[in-house]
């Protein structure tokens, strides 16, 4: 009873999503998202009239001023600083503008250049500073603060009297400052341009992805030729033009040079940027979250404005938001890789009976011998992780190693070894076609095709996305093994979608059925996703019919056919379940049986932690990787199968010294070559009463000349 | 590199030396006694501001909230005083509020790890938003009858020297024996040298840099009683002031460089006669008092420029993120 309800339980209740939607880069920015529209939401609640035309457009205005002064502190925070004269910055160039305008009566276009021009100027100030001179961000922009606002104060006492009595009425000046194009703000307008300019600029082009990179690790952006010093100074440039455009925008709306204009206004911006998502320290962060940032902040301190609150309120509100924003933010940074290990693995129900006996006196098909004892060592020492073995029509033999080459040992004696080819990636499962080109699943990259003089061609590395996954499962992570049918069709197992090459244990440890089998037309190049939820396919072989393979689950101890054409196509059926140990690649045998690896031998203990989820998840939480507890694979043996699940005959190696681990074997000529993922050798056996002329592909293909 | 920041001391010496000195002869009313009472008392609430902030700067942090402690947890004795509690009790919920503060600021920094420039600007924020608020009926907290006594702490004289002057010695031989003789002392300084070899040499780096900003808090605290009690009232708009900037004039000018680890009281002494000359000459001259903060920050700018020179930042040891 217990076990049916876990069993559902974890049927149903997609516990791997939470890992896989937290590792999206989108949730960082989905936080502030969906905390801007709780604000929104209630604040429209509580508020009267929030959401009239009027009000949004006066929220427009405003945000497009504040929205451009954070687009500028976004830039410098990604590349590694931050801005603190924006609000001094903000009042010289509002100044500016109006003494220019009001004062000394230049056209609107001279001014909007004049002002441009000096927002750059200060903004370069710090940008020389900060760039060339490599002092302090903070301090430096705290200082430069205080300059620019002494000098705006020194300059408004002079002309603000002037600039308070003059009235310009030019209706392009008007047109900016209050203007609308179909009711949306002039402001919001340009705000908007600027924005997709920005976000194209920094996810697009060359100099958006230095910023990023020198935000990230100035040192390593430094090592490879960024030119740092020149990119940071022209941030902060940014940051000052961005800046005027805002305050052309105040200047040409309110027309006053009051003495607080810009006081506290770095506050506000920098809150709205952390809030937005956009880490402190640099290297994260998008024209996006800034945006969504602003609108956070200055529906807030709106709505404490219209409900009365009193001026220290305000303050602290952004105060606190402000820490809180940054104190989250530095935390996640920090933890985020941790907390998703932890929250990655998540285990699932897998209940197998008991296994079937192989210890030796208690009979049955698995019972254990010595058989592969006096096996011969093929490449003892020089050969890596041969985790598939073949050989070709010319008694060559051919296994994949771990340092991503495709070697080749030369008949008859299997003495000389070359590189047959350079792949780059772990080679697992092996098949040749007609031609005798070698195709080849490569563990991480995909599945390879090797033409006979060597030479590596890309045959496939994407499948078709599933809808319902959350990973882009259109990648192939783990491509494992493979077969060709007669039609040219390959069909190759993915071990998982959820875990690299180097991660296999831990789908074991989950138990879900992650893995898949797709298929590769070799005459049209399409690649398309076949069966899908296996826990973890392995082995592939095509069945005498033609018309079906056979597929091993490594978790699932079971080995299944499918039938891809025929009556029963899209079939799937059991041909053996519970087996004793965990079944790895399928070869024809010379007799028309199968050849079945077992790369493991199942264990008591791993049996009952797969009926126990939480305890597996708890171990994932509390334990350290090294001491989680993973399928065995320190031992395991090779059986001969036949179609309809009946075990035939089983090979052991009792001393575990020559081939413990066996994830392949092929026969050829009357021998058995055994490959092993963890082995340094391949194993060569001589068997007795097998047709000494067998060789898998002139059997089923006919002799080539 | 020792010799040369020996040098720094001499120079910055000799520069206060010129500056009393060229005043001396140039300005009217420079070299009076009324004036250097003045001068003195303005300099020792900004002194013992500095070693406030000189503890953390050596730590390798810096408090910019150092004025809210300034001015609201004196600003709340006054205001209590008024209000009818006697003064022991206010003092020491001003202390409390203060240690709490503190308290806050060091987890912020140490624990949660948000950069101490960042981290105090927000505070400082809150605790002057708190005051405004919650706390003061008035921008200015006026002295009550129920204070009577407690002004002999920034007024008066003993043995001729102005009791601000006491203060701010007593400030210094206490902040000198914390960084020199305990061993908490050691550990700041090894924090501020190298925070990541400090850490593995097993030296509770953490609750020293929270015990780092509640001792400057209190430093603070303490310096606005002697402000408050020198000019028998409490401007809380002090906050919104450039009041900072001095002080932090006063550390860097006085050869505390802000990457950490390095420098001690007698810089702390040495920048703020340098200041306080420079902000009284500046007074008697009749700057504006943005014109002041315009001459002050370009000092300041140049300060910091120079100190980036003599004490280059530690790329090895600089966080990434450290801004």
């Amino acid at each position: 009873m217990r076990d049916t309800l876990t069993s559902l339980r974890y049927r149903y209740w997609p516990d791997h999503l939470l890992g896989e939607i937290l590792s999206k880069r989108w949730t960082e920015t989905a936080i502030p998202v969906i905390l801007l529209l709780i604000v929104g939401l209630a604040l429209s609640r509580s508020i009267d009239n929030f959401l009239s035309p009027a009000s949004l457009a006066d929220t427009a205005r405003q945000a497009g001023e504040i929205g451009f002064i954070a687009l500028g502190l976004a830039l410098v925070v990604i590349v590694g600083g931050i801005d603190l004269s924006v609000g001094s910055i903000f009042a010289l160039t509002d100044f500016c503008a109006l003494y220019l305008l009001d004062v000394l009566g230049w056209p609107v276009p001279a001014v909007v250049a004049a002002t441009l021009l000096c927002g750059a100027l200060l903004g370069a100030v710090n940008g020389i500073l900060i760039g060339y001179l490599r002092l302090r961000a903070f301090i430096t922009t705290l200082i430069t603060l205080i300059i620019y606002r002494s000098a705006y104060d020194l300059l408004i006492q002079r002309y603000s009297n002037a600039i308070a009595s003059a009235f310009p009425d030019i209706p392009s000046w008007d047109f900016i400052g209050g203007g609308s194009i179909f009711g949306i703000p002039t402001v919001a307008l340009v705000y908007i341009v600027i924005a997709i300019f920005g976000h194209i600029f920094m996810t697009r082009l060359r100099p958006g992805w230095h910023i990023t990179a020198i935000g990230g690790s100035r040192r390593s952006a430094y090592n490879s030729g960024i030119p740092v010093r020149r990119t940071i100074a022209l941030c902060y440039v940014a940051s000052g033009v961005l800046t005027s455009i805002g305050a052309l925008f105040f200047a040409s709306r309110l027309g006053t040079v009051g003495g607080d204009i810009g006081v506290g206004l770095e506050v506000i911006v920098l809150t709205a940027t952390v809030l937005g998502g956009i880490t402190l320290g640099g290297g994260k962060g998008s024209v996006a979250k800034s945006a969504v940032g602003v609108l956070i902040v200055l529906l807030i301190t709106n709505g404490l404005t219209t409900m009365n609150a009193r001026g220290g309120v305000n303050r602290m509100a952004l105060a606190g938001i402000l820490l809180v924003a940054a104190m989250v933010d530095i935390r996640w940074q920090k933890n985020r890789t941790r907390i998703i290990s932890k929250v990655y693995v998540a285990p699932t129900y897998h209940a197998l009976p008991p296994p079937p006996p192989t210890e030796i006196g208690q009979g049955g098909p698995f019972e254990q011998n010595d058989k592969l004892r006096n096996v011969e060592s093929i490449g003892l020492g020089r050969i890596e992780a041969p985790e598939d073995v073949i050989l070709d029509r010319h008694d060559n033999l051919y296994a994949g190693s771990r340092h991503g080459d495709i070697m080749r040992f030369l008949a008859p004696d299997y003495q000389k070894m070359e590189v047959f080819a350079h792949i780059g990636g772990q080679p697992l499962g092996m098949a040749f076609d007609r031609e005798d080109n070698l195709y080849v699943c490569i563990g991480g990259m995909g599945l390879y095709r090797i033409k006979p003089d060597g030479t590596v061609e890309k045959a496939t590395d994407e499948t078709n996305r599933s809808m319902r996954s959350v990973n882009d499962d259109s990648r192939l992570r783990l491509a494992d093994d493979l077969d060709i049918t007669d039609d040219g069709l390959i069909f190759f197992s993915e071990a998982t979608v959820r875990y690299e090459m180097d991660e296999w244990p831990i789908d074991g440890l989950e138990a879900r059925g992650n893995g898949r089998i797709i298929c590769y037309d070799t005459k049209t190049g399409v690649t398309r996703t076949e069966l899908r939820g296996l826990k973890f396919p392995n082995g592939i072989c095509v069945a005498s019919d033609g018309q079906s393979i056979l597929f091993a689950e490594t978790f699932g101890c079971s080995i299944k056919r499918y039938y891809f054409a025929g009556p029963k196509k899209g079939k799937v059926e059991v041909v053996m379940d519970n087996l004793p140990g965990y079944p790895d690649n399928i070869n024809l045998a010379s007799d028309g049986n199968y050849w079945l690896a077992l790369v493991g031998m199942r264990s008591p203990s791993l049996d009952l932690a797969w009926k126990m989820p939480g305890f597996r998840r708890r171990m994932g939480k509390r334990v350290p990787v090294d001491e989680w507890l993973f399928p065995n694979i320190n031992t395991g043996c090779v059986v001969k199968f036949n179609e309809q699940g009946k075990i035939v005959e089983s090979f052991w190696d009792l001393r575990g010294e020559n081939h413990p681990m066996i994830t392949s074997m092929r026969e050829h000529r009357g021998y058995l070559y055994l490959g092993g993922i963890l082995n340094n050798r391949i194993g060569r056996y001589k068997l007795d009463n097998s047709d000494p002329n067998f060789v898998q592909y002139d059997k089923r293909w006919g002799k080539q000349s | 590199m020792k010799r040369f920041r020996f040098n720094q001391q001499e120079i910055v010496f000799a520069v206060f030396a010129l500056l009393f000195l060229v005043f001396s002869i140039f300005l009217r009313g420079f070299l009076t006694p009324d004036n250097m009472l003045t001068l003195l008392q303005n300099v020792a609430v900004l002194g013992i501001l500095g070693l406030a902030m000189a503890i953390v700067v050596i730590g390798r942090g810096i408090d910019i909230s150092l004025i809210a402690a300034l001015a609201v947890p004196p600003g709340l004795v006054l205001q209590m005083v008024q209000n009818g509690h006697s003064l022991p009790a206010s003092l020491l919920t001003a202390v409390l509020l203060t240690i709490a503060f503190g308290l806050v600021n060091g987890w912020l920094i140490a624990y949660a790890e948000v950069p101490s420039l960042f981290a105090t600007l927000a505070t400082g924020l809150l605790l002057a938003g708190l005051g405004q608020t919650a706390l003061f009926q008035l921008d200015v907290v006026q002295w009550s009858p129920g204070m009577d006594g407690f002004e002999r702490l920034g007024q008066g004289t003993i043995l001729g020297i102005p009791t601000s002057i006491w203060m701010f010695a007593i400030a210094c031989i206490v902040v000198a024996f914390l960084l020199r003789q305990t061993r908490w002392g050691a550990y700041i300084y090894a924090i501020g040298d190298n925070p990541y070899a400090a850490r593995v040499t097993g030296i509770p780096s953490r609750p020293i840099i929270v015990l780092q900003y509640v001792i400057t808090a209190l430093i603070g605290c303490f310096a606005g009683l002697v402000m408050a009690a020198s000019v028998n009232s409490m401007p809380t708009r002090i906050f919104n002031s450039t009041l900072i900037y001095d002080v932090i004039l006063v550390v860097v000018l006085g050869g505390i460089g802000l990457s950490g680890g390095r420098g001690g009281v007698l810089n702390v002494v040495i920048g703020t006669l340098v200041i306080g000359t420079m902000l009284n000459g500046m007074t008697i001259m009749d700057i504006s008092y943005a014109g002041q903060n315009l001459i002050k920050g370009v000092v300041l700018l140049l300060a910091v420029i120079t100190d980036s020179f003599l004490n280059p930042r530690n790329e090895e040891t600089a966080q990434q993120g450290d801004i």
